[in-house]
Parts: C-alpha cells; sequence; structure tokens
C-alpha cells in the first residue's frame, strides 16, 4: 500500500488519469459522443411514408433549416427575445446585487439572498402558470372573464405575446445573473472603493472606473446563464402565449413531433453554434474565471 | 440538448395529465396466471409468453395467459379508469377479468403517436387514419388475427377492412369507433348556434382574436373543408388530396385566421382551460373537450357546421414489437366489446363501433344522435388520413401535397 502511494507520488500524470478519467470518459462518450450523433443525424434523409430516418444521406436538412427564411426568422427572433431578457436581468440584478452586497446591513444581506433565491425553490411550471394567470386578458366581446392579476389590478396587460415571453422568461432567469454579480461585487476589496475616494472620484466615478470593469466577468458569466436557458426554452414560450410564439426550441419540438428526426437534429445545429460563439465571446471578457 | 428537451416534454405532458397517466393498479400484480373472459384461452397454457404464430410469422394463431401488464399509447379519454370520473371506468373491470395492468401514455397528436411507437416500447395505440398508414409503412404495427378477437364480428361492416386499417385484405388492428371535430362556441357570445366554419376562418367573425385552433399540421384540411364549400371552383373533392394550387389557396386562407387566432392547442387540456376562462370563444374541439369544460362549468356548446367537417376513425393497433400480445389481444377484445364500446364511445362523444353498443349506452338516443349507424351523416365528415404524392381522390394528372410538405408548411405558418 505505501509503495503505491510512493508510485503514485512519483507518477503524477497517472494518479491524476485514475482519478479524472472515469468522469473524463463520460463527458466524452455521453455528453460529446451524443452531441455529435446529432450532428450526424441532421444528414440522413427521412422517408416520407413511414416517416423514419433512412441510411441514404443529404444535405437538405441542413439546407432547409439554414436557408429557409420562415426558419432564419424564428432563430433571429430567439436570439432577440434572448439578448432583451439578459438585458432586463442585467438592468435589475446589478442595482439589487449592488445593494445586498455593499449597501445593506450586514445581518440583513443573508436574508436578502435566501429572498433572491427563493423563486428557484418553486417548481419551474408552477411559475410558468403563474405568469399565465397574471397575464390573462380581461373581458372581450362584452363577455367578462374577469381577467389575471394584472388585467383586475392596473386594467392592462400585455396579453399573450412577445411581452410576455420576455417578462416570464426574465423572471424565470433572474436569479441566475444576481448570484454572479454578487459574487463579484463581494470579492472587490473595500480598500480599492477607499482608495478611489481618497484621489477625489466621486461615487459614480468609482462605479464607472473601478467596480464595472471588475465585474464584466461576473455580468458575463451571469448572460451565459440568462442568454443560454431563453434561447433554448421553449415551454415557457407556448405556456404564457397559447403557444401563438415559436421560438426556435419550439420549431425542434414541433419538427420532433412531426416526427422528422433528421431535420430536427438540423435545427439543433442553430442553438448549438450561436451558444458556442456566445461561450466564445463571454470568455474572452472572463466569464469563465468567475463561474 | 435534444435529450433534454424530450425529458422536459415528457415533464410537461406528465404534468398537464398526471391524473390520467398513472392507471390504477387492479388484480393482482405477482400472478400473470389469470382467467379470461372474453378471448379463448390456450388449454395447455404452458409458461411461455409468446403465442404461436401462422405460416407468415406476423399473426398469432392462438392466445396464451396474459403476460400481466399491457402499454398503450391512446387518445385522452379513450382509457379510463375512473381517475378522471368514478363513474367512467371500463379498465378495471378489464384488469380484473385478464390480470392484465393497464399503463397508458396520453398522445396529444397523431404526429406524436407515430413517434411514440417507433420506439417500440408499447404494445399498441389507438391510431386515427393519419398515423395508422404511416404506423404500417415503417413495420410498426402487425397484421391482427379478428378470429381471436370475438367482438370484431358485430363491428359496423362499413368500418371494417377500411383503406385505413387494412392491407390487401389483412387487417392491421380494429376499429374503435369515429367521429367529427366539431365547431365550439361560446353560448354568451352566440345567443344562436353558429352554422359554419367561417367564425373561425373569416376576419369578421364574432369570435376575431379568440379563435382556438388544433395545432397539428392535419388541421389544414380543416381549411380545405371550408374551401370546399366556399371556393368551389378549386375543385377541391378530398381535402387530403390537394395539389399544389389547392393547397396554397388552404394556407392562404390559414394565414387569414392567423389574424385572429387567440390560441394554437395541442395539449387538449390547454383549451379546456381557454374555453372554461372564456379566452376561447369558437375553435375546433372534440366532444370529450366540450364534456369536460362543460363539466366545470363552461358555457359552450358544440355543432357540426354545414360544410362538413374533418374527424377521426380510429383502429387499436397491435405493435410488432409487443412485449404483452396476450394482453393486447385481450385488450383489443375488450374495448370493442358492447358494453366498454358504449362507455367510450359516450364519454368521448363518438359513435361506437360495436353495433351491439347502441343498445347499452346510457343516454337511449346516444347511436342516433351521433349517427352511428347512419352511412348518410358520414359522407361529408373526412376522416383524418395520411395525404401522399399519389392523390388520394384518384386523379392522376397532378401530384398532391405529401404530409411532409403539409408538416413543413405548417411549422411556416406557426413561425
Amino acid at each position: 500500500m505505501r509503495a503505491l502511494g510512493r508510485f503514485m507520488r512519483r507518477h503524477r500524470r497517472l494518479s491524476l488519469a485514475s482519478v479524472l478519467g472515469a468522469p473524463v470518459a463520460w463527458m466524452l462518450v455521453i455528453y460529446i459522443g451524443s452531441l455529435a450523433f446529432m450532428v450526424v443525424s441532421a444528414f440522413f434523409r427521412l422517408d416520407g411514408l413511414s416517416q423514419k430516418p433512412t441510411n441514404e444521406l443529404t444535405g437538405d436538412n441542413i439546407k432547409t433549416a439554414f436557408t429557409t427564411w420562415t426558419y432564419v426568422e424564428v432563430v433571429l427572433k430567439s436570439v432577440g427575445v434572448a439578448v432583451v431578457v439578459t438585458t432586463l436581468c442585467f438592468v435589475i440584478a446589478l442595482p439589487a446585487a449592488f445593494y445586498i452586497s455593499k449597501v445593506a446591513a450586514p445581518w440583513a444581506r443573508r436574508g436578502l439572498i435566501v429572498a433572491m433565491l427563493l423563486p428557484l425553490w418553486a417548481g419551474y411550471l408552477v411559475k410558468g402558470y403563474a405568469w399565465k394567470a397574471m397575464l390573462r386578458p380581461g373581458s372581450e366581446f362584452g363577455i367578462d372573464t374577469g381577467g389575471g392579476f394584472l388585467n383586475a389590478t392596473f386594467g392592462w396587460t400585455p396579453g399573450f405575446g412577445w411581452i410576455a415571453v420576455v417578462l416570464a422568461e426574465s423572471y424565470l432567469w433572474l436569479p441566475y445573473m444576481i448570484l454572479p454579480i454578487y459574487a463579484g461585487l463581494d470579492r472587490l476589496p473595500p480598500s480599492l472603493l477607499d482608495a478611489s475616494g481618497d484621489v477625489g472620484a466621486r461615487p459614480m466615478r468609482t462605479f464607472r472606473s473601478i467596480v464595472m470593469p471588475l465585474l464584466v466577468p461576473a455580468i458575463a458569466a451571469g448572460s451565459i446563464f440568462t442568454f443560454s436557458l431563453t434561447l433554448g426554452d421553449f415551454i415557457t414560450p407556448n405556456l404564457v402565449t397559447e403557444g401563438k410564439v415559436q421560438m426556435i426550441g419550439n420549431l425542434i419540438q414541433r419538427t420532433l413531433g412531426a416526427p422528422n428526426q433528421p431535420l430536427a437534429a438540423a435545427f439543433t445545429l442553430w442553438p448549438l453554434l450561436i451558444v458556442i460563439v456566445y461561450l466564445a465571446g463571454m470568455k474572452r471578457l472572463g466569464a469563465f474565471e468567475s463561474i | 440538448m435534444t435529450t433534454t428537451h424530450r425529458s422536459l416534454r415528457r415533464l410537461l405532458a406528465g404534468a398537464a395529465v398526471l391524473s390520467v397517466v398513472a392507471v390504477a393498479c387492479g388484480g393482482d400484480d405477482d400472478d400473470a396466471a389469470v382467467t379470461t373472459t372474453a378471448a379463448p384461452v390456450a388449454t395447455d397454457a404452458a409458461p411461455e409468453t409468446d403465442p404461436p404464430v401462422d405460416d407468415t410469422g406476423t399473426m398469432p394463431t392462438e392466445l396464451g395467459a396474459g403476460e400481466g401488464e399491457v402499454n398503450l399509447i391512446a387518445w385522452a379519454g379513450y382509457v379510463e379508469d375512473g381517475s378522471t370520473d368514478p363513474a367512467v371506468d371500463w379498465v378495471t373491470p378489464f384488469e380484473e377479468a385478464t390480470g392484465c395492468q393497464v399503463n397508458v401514455q396520453l398522445g396529444n397528436s397523431s404526429d406524436e403517436m407515430v413517434q411514440l411507437m417507433q420506439t417500440g416500447e408499447y404494445d399498441g395505440v389507438s391510431a386515427s387514419g393519419d398515423a395508422t398508414l404511416r404506423l404500417i409503412a415503417g413495420g410498426e404495427v402487425a397484421p391482427v388475427n379478428t378470429d381471436l378477437i370475438p367482438n370484431y364480428a358485430d363491428v359496423f361492416p362499413d368500418l371494417k377492412l377500411q383503406k385505413h386499417n387494412s392491407v390487401e385484405g389483412v387487417p392491421y388492428g380494429v376499429p374503435h369507433g369515429r367521429g367529427a371535430n366539431l365547431l365550439v362556441y361560446n353560448t354568451d357570445l352566440y345567443t344562436t348556434a353558429p352554422d359554419s366554419w367561417g367564425e373561425m376562418f373569416e376576419t369578421d367573425s364574432a369570435a376575431a382574436g379568440s379563435v382556438s385552433v388544433y395545432d397539428s399540421p392535419i388541421y389544414i384540411a380543416d381549411a380545405a373543408v371550408y374551401l370546399m364549400s366556399t371556393q368551389p371552383e378549386l375543385g377541391i373533392t378530398n381535402p387530403y388530396s390537394l395539389d399544389q394550387t389547392q393547397f396554397d389557396a388552404a394556407m392562404a386562407l390559414l394565414e387569414q385566421q392567423k389574424g385572429i387566432v387567440g390560441q394554437y392547442w395541442a395539449l387538449y387540456t390547454d383549451q379546456q382551460a381557454a374555453l372554461e376562462g372564456g379566452t376561447a370563444l369558437a375553435g375546433t374541439t372534440w366532444q370529450v373537450i366540450v364534456n369536460l369544460a362543460k363539466a366545470n362549468g363552461a358555457k359552450i356548446d358544440a355543432v357540426k357546421p354545414v360544410e362538413g367537417a374533418t374527424g377521426w376513425s380510429d383502429t387499436w393497433m397491435i405493435s410488432s414489437k409487443a412485449a404483452h400480445p396476450n394482453c393486447m389481444y385481450m385488450w383489443m377484445d375488450h374495448i370493442i366489446s358492447p358494453q366498454a364500446n358504449a362507455e367510450v364511445a359516450e364519454w368521448f362523444g363518438e359513435a361506437p363501433a360495436n353495433t351491439a353498443s347502441c343498445d347499452l349506452t346510457a343516454d337511449p338516443d346516444h347511436c342516433s344522435t351521433y349517427h352511428a349507424g347512419e352511412t348518410d351523416y358520414w359522407t361529408d365528415v373526412w376522416y383524418w388520413t395520411t395525404p401522399e404524392e399519389t392523390c388520394l381522390d384518384g386523379r392522376t394528372d397532378v401530384t398532391c401535397v405529401p404530409y411532409t410538405e403539409w408538416v413543413n408548411a405548417w411549422n411556416g405558418l406557426r413561425s
């Protein structure tokens, strides 16, 4: 036993491999492997009658998925929603996280963090249905249906459309933006803020020149969550719009259910590519040091 | 990502139909040796579960004992065990009689049923005519030896050996029943019943903005049915047999409809909620949804409009990979038995397949209300079927738009 230990100490790499080997292999086979299989299956031709993939290869699915304007439009709209949701989350999360981290009394801090994370404890579907109930339009054609919370309280609701999607998605993923920003602020040495004040910078200047640059990686990390979670979601868009809004996830689900597995796989390449590009961009901003 | 989608999707479906998915456990689970009432049991009930097959190797010639369970894919309302309504239960008697515990996965559309059957994990399916041909072509289902299904003899003759449930005189499954997709309307808005699909298609409809549409490519046929009356110059004679011009006209009508749609429903529970909440004022529906919503106080009613309607003639089919073939045969016999078929027909709101069921319905007029035996009534009900390139209406000078194109067009419309 002692000999083995000595052997392992002398061969660091081997001991590392024996510890990490299984998880890494699992990653490669299960995760990368299934991704690769999905890419490959986008090239199979569908048999029109039985609706099963055949062994024939074709580039038609890729062509359809990437050149048909209606589908490209869906992708663009989905990216648009993801960008808007990410922006909204950032706008809300930054002051909230700043307040918790730097302004709130130390005894209140823990409670506020718990309050911010509390929504994560509720079921995803429950929150989706809750938004649907809140957004429900009121009376139409003289028939009073009462409407949802928004309509009953403010007499106005955006109804079941794109705004509903943005609101619900922002609500769902907000905690994932708050947490990294809070952590980033928490890591900020107070001495830097003091030093900035000592050389005469006003609070806004300190915020702009000291805090924000140091926060960029944290914001980038948070945006990865909000962006990719929104981009891939298909249940909420369906739920809060009565099926009227289609995002890329709905398109994939619908095509998979048609069933047209090869075309669905081709559609899946869209979010895959977008997220890869996005991750590459965020990596440059240092997001991965901040997760 | 695909895997996540699929599991989340299951989750959604599961949550939405929670009450129906899990089916009660009757009978003795451990003891697979059972007594059957209707299906003939091989007297030398050997422990083997694979029944003997005929020369072609596909059809059993006699049934063995039940395997203890059966896994079904079904439309909502077809497999009821009393969990939806204690009075609505034709599963428990089956489980008690055969020892086959029934597990059911609801299919929300024919497409979904085809997809589920392709997994090979189920014993059978209640397939509509637009799924049956795809399932047969894909080898998902096996031909059925109707000698092992005594109740088959009493099925209405005009349901047997149709194009959608047989190949060259060999039946693929047993007819379940048939019905029409109806126009549902809010009775507060419509004090007199509307009688035209125009309420769902014309922009000046009283229900504009609150129209509820079935979210499936097969709905294109509903537009075609309306066009058969309103634009006879298009020459549509069968809504599933559309050449490119006719198809484009149907899509244009659906594009127009899109402006007044309040909801595209894929889960029947979504439409039910919209009818109850009053956010859907006119829509295409199934009678069972109307029944469920009415029971919850929705002010609605449903009619079959003058233009005719799309509809379904469903078939219980057995999977070619069925793990519990004996139980599946017993189920096929049970669901078309006079009593069970009467119950399911009345609950779902359709015409039964068994001629003897008409004497057993709780409402003695059920069969006349649903025109079970009237061949004339069904002439303007267009059973769902799979559109193919070869025109179904017999035209040979043009090619028709195949179903894969219907799917693409529907995707485009919905994007």
